[in-house]
This record gives C-alpha cells, structure tokens and sequence, in this order.
C-alpha cells in the first residue's frame, strides 16, 4: 500500500502548552488508521493538525512537516482552504449547520467547489447520503432542517456532508463517542463501507472500537506517540509497557 | 420554608424597587395622555397627518416631526448597519486575541461621549466639510436626482443622518460583536474543515445565525437614533418641512420639543408639543420592545 500521510516530527502547541511532541507517523492509503490514548493525551490535537484545523484556534501554533502525496501541507505556498477540501473532517459532536436543510448541508461543500448545476449537486447529494446509509430515512424531508434528526443521524449526515466533496482523507474525531450502541454500530458499518475510497484517520478512547474497524493504531500518552503498529500486533502483542497497561485497562 | 428576617427585608425592599419601573412608566403614560387631552380633543387624528405648525394661530400637525425623526434615523440606519457589522466581524472573527479588549472598550467609549459634545463637532467641523466638500459634489454629479437636489447648506436631513449614524454605531457594533460571539465555534469549525474560506465561514455560518439577533441589534440602534435630541437639533436646521432633498433643513420630534417648550405660551400648544411626545414614546417602545424580544429569542437559541 501507499502512503497517503507522511508526518515527521510535529509538535504543537496552545499558547506555551506543547500538546503533541515529536510525532512521526505513516498513514496508509485506503487503510484506516486508529489513534488512541487516555484523555488528553494530544490524539485531538493531532488529528487536527492534519487538515490544518488546528491552527484556527487564537495561539495555536504547529512545527514539522506533514507531506501528503508528497508535498507539505504547512509549506509556505500551501493554502488551508484547499488542503481541507482534500483532507475532509468529521467532529465529536455531531455538527450539521443548524441554519440549513439536510439538503443544503450535503449540498453546502458542493457549491464552495463551484459546483453549480442543480441536477448534479442533487445527485451527488443522494450518493452522498446513499454512501452514509442516510437517505432511506431522510430522503422524503430531504429540506426540513437539519435539526430535526436524531443525533446519530446528524453525524451521518456530517459525514455524508464530508464525503460529498470527495476528499482524499477522512478524520474523524470521536465520531461515535456522543452516540449510543446502535447509532454507533452503525457508524463502525459505515466506516468499513467507505474505506475502500478514502483513507481514513479515526480518534477514538474506545479500544473496542479501535480494534473492530482499524488497520493500523496508534498509541498516544501525553502527547508523544508511543508505539505505532498493525492493529492486530498492537493488541495482541504491543511491544511498549506502556501500551499493554493501557489496552488492559490498567490505567486511562 | 420560612425566610429569615434578612432575606425577607432584602425581598420586600428589591420587590419595591422593581415595582417602582413598572409605576414610573405607567405615570409616564398616564401623564403624556392628560396633558395631550387638550391637542388630541382639538385635532384628532388628522394631528398626525397635516403638515402646519402655526403657534400664532394655534393650527398643529405632526406629519413634519414624524417625517423628519422617521427618515433621520433610517438615514443613521443606512450608514451606521455596514460600518457596525464590519466592526463587529473584525472583533469576534478576525482581530488578535490581544487587541480586542481594547478596541471593543474603545468602541463602547464613544457610547459614552455627551451627545453636546458631538453636536458641537457636527455643527462646526462636519457640517462646514459636508457644504463645502461633500454636497457641492453629490449635486453636481447627481443633483438631477430629488435626493441630491436643492442648495447645499450644509445643515440639514444629512447632516442629522449622518452624526446620528455616528452616535448609533457603538450600540450596534457592540450587540453584534456580543451576537457573534454566541456562534459556536462546533460550527465555525464545520465550515473551516469543508475548506470554507474565512469570508464564507462568516457570511454562510456566521450570519445566517445571527440573523434575528442581529435584526434586534439594529433595531436597538435605530430606537436610539429616534429619540436622540442634543445633536440632531444642532446639525437638522430645524424647519418644519418635508423635502425630498436630503440637503433640506428638516425637523425631528425630540428637537421641536426641546427647543419650543420654554416658548409654548399657550395651554393648546403646550399640549400639541405633549401629544409629540406621546407620539415619539409611542415609536420608541414599539422599536424597542421587538428588538429586545428577537435579541433575547437569539440568546435562548444558544
């Protein structure tokens, strides 16, 4: 497989607070990559600095390169905007603008690409919700606010939302950790569907579910990576101390 | 369960103090509708529609007045909504954490500036300029339009517009920074990881959730501009008339009460200025009560 992600050494920080040290880490293409760790280990931060979100936040502040397909998403000629319309995200809360239709929040991706003609961006908007299991239970209020689902269904439609400008790489922060069981089985299912398009980058403090939809995991502990392998090697044979108490429930 | 004697005392005392809001404007009321008993027996309804003002023969209308404060403040409107709006964008989205504090103060500071001291300014470094430089050109290149017609005076509708639009500024730019800022970062951040840009994250999220607040807001600056006296009346030109042009000398409801009150001999006149007054409560409260209702729905939204 391809690397999609190359990260050397990235450190970030919130004012003089270092959140995440020295991360060096491939992400493979059309694999999904899991990072977990106890809460506050930098596994948010991380991810963030991915699409270059991190850097929205007052005082935010990144060093260190992350090359995708190559090239340095942080270099000087590289513009935010379009690195996060190649590197899409889908939140811990479910997030769908609160001021639009379902429709429109699909659609809402779509016309910032320029896409203007009504027939495709209605049928891209049915794929799109086709593809995160959405449409048989919105497809007859397609234009009632977005609102008006469930949370579960908001977070599908969020990533219906990502997936329609068809980014290269999904994040996805704790996408299922506000949902119950079924909704989140249902997310879990949907991953696994979409993972043959996208390359995908999930946080979760879930080790179940780390170890249910990933291919490869990352363990982080208090901002530093502290071992990066196939998933089935990390939770059946990790190699760092560290990492075996946390998967046992020692601690975290 | 029983209060304690101090809890009761600091009841009875706070219920009291509360009360006395509710009675000072019922007595506001009470007093404005008896003392235009006289002018509203005498004229009715087509007080609020002719166009005479005659103290020497005793003939009042309103129309002037109302036309003059009415189209004063959306004049202040017009100008005062884009430059608030931008101010309140550049302190909730775009200036460095560090300078906001003391640009939003700054900002509420000339709130606090005695209305005297703008109508002073207006009166003898603005309204010189607008003769000068700024009507002489707008009626050249524009004058075949009755707005920019007529003679530049310099006093007059712009001019009361135009330092009203100055005096409404801070409150709008102030509640809309406040509106702003309730906008949840969860959804400013949707829009960045869509690849929005910092412009369309303001105008397709920002916004669009602001809206009712924001209606409030300039409603709230527009309630203020109506009942503003010191500074339109020294920059309006204070005549009773009703132009198209927006050089014309115009009259508002507060500046012909101010200035002719110590004047109004007769109990007639007295009592028309009076019903003006009730007139201009009258359009304040309504301003007020619905701007207030659509800032307060905006903050239980959140």
């Amino acid at each position: 497989m391809a690397k999609k992600l190359v990260i050397e050494h990235l450190n970030a920080w919130f004012g003089a607070v270092q959140a995440i040290k020295d991360i060096t880490i491939d992400i493979e293409e059309n694999g999904v990559t899991a990072v977990i760790g106890p809460s506050g280990c930098g596994k948010t931060t991380f991810v963030r600095c991915l699409n270059r979100i991190h850097e929205v936040v007052d005082s935010a502040r990144v060093s260190g390169r992350v090359m995708l397909d190559g090239i340095d998403i942080y270099s000087k000629t590289s513009d935010p905007v379009l690195v996060r319309r190649r590197i899409g995200m889908v939140f811990q809360k479910p997030n769908p603008f609160p001021t639009m239709s379902i429709f429109e929040n699909v659609a809402a991706g779509l016309k910032l690409n320029g896409i203007k003609k009504k027939d495709r961006i209605a049928d891209t908007v049915e794929q799109s919700l086709k593809n995160a299991a959405l449409w048989d239970e919105v497809k007859d209020k397609l234009f009632k606010p977005a609102t008006t689902l469930s949370g579960g269904q908001q977070q599908r439609l969020c990533i219906a939302r990502t997936i329609a400008i068809e980014p290269e790489i999904v994040l996805m922060d704790e996408p299922a950790s506000a949902l119950d069981p079924i909704s989140t089985a249902r997310i879990e299912e949907l991953i696994q569907q979409i993972k043959e398009r996208y390359t995908i980058v999930i946080v979760t403090h879930n080790m179940q579910q780390a170890a249910r939809v990933s291919d490869y995991t990352g363990f982080f502990l208090l901002g530093e990576l502290i071992e990066f392998n196939r998933t089935s090697d990390i939770f059946t044979n990790p190699i760092d101390k560290r990492t075996e108490d946390y998967i046992t429930g020692r601690f975290g | 369960m029983k209060l304690a004697t101090g809890d009761r005392t600091i009841r009875f005392l706070s219920t009291v103090f509360a009360s006395m809001i509710l009675l000072l404007i019922a007595v506001i009321v009470y007093e404005l509708f008896k003392g235009s008993e006289l002018s509203i027996g005498r004229f009715g309804l087509k007080f609020l529609v002719t166009t005479t003002w005659d103290p020497v023969n005793e003939v009042f209308g309103a129309l002037p007045f109302i036309f003059g404060t009415i189209v004063s403040s959306v004049i202040a409107l017009i100008i005062a909504l884009p430059i608030s709006i931008g101010i309140a964008v550049f302190l909730s989205e775009l200036a460095p954490q560090a300078i906001r504090p003391s640009v939003s103060l700054m900002i509420e500071l000339l709130a606090a500036i005695p209305s005297i001291i703008y109508g002073l300014w207006g009166l003898f470094v603005m309204v010189p300029f607008l003769q000068m430089y700024v009507e002489p050109v707008l009626s050249r290149y524009f004058g075949s339009i009755p707005l920019f017609g007529g003679v530049p005076i310099g006093v007059g509708m712009l001019a009361g517009g135009i330092i009203l639009s100055i005096m409404i500024i801070p409150t709008i730019a102030s509640i809309s920074r406040d509106i702003f800022n309730t906008v949840p970062m969860l959804y400013k951040e949707a829009g960045f990881a869509l690849g929005m840009t910092r412009w369309e994250v303001i105008s397709k999220i920002v916004f669009p959730h602001s809206r009712s607040g924001l209606t409030g807001a300039v409603m709230l600056g527009f309630g203020r501009a109506l009942g503003e006296t010191m500074a339109v009346t020294m920059v309006i030109g204070n005549a009773p008339s009703i132009s198209a042009s927006l050089f014309a000398p115009s009259y508002t409801i507060a500046s012909v009460i101010a200035n002719e009150f110590t004047e109004a001999t007769t109990k007639l006149y007295v009592s028309s200025l009076i019903e003006l007054a009730l007139i201009l409560f009258a359009i304040s409260m309504v301003f007020n009560a619905v701007a207030r209702l659509l800032v307060s729905r905006e903050r239980i939204v959140q």
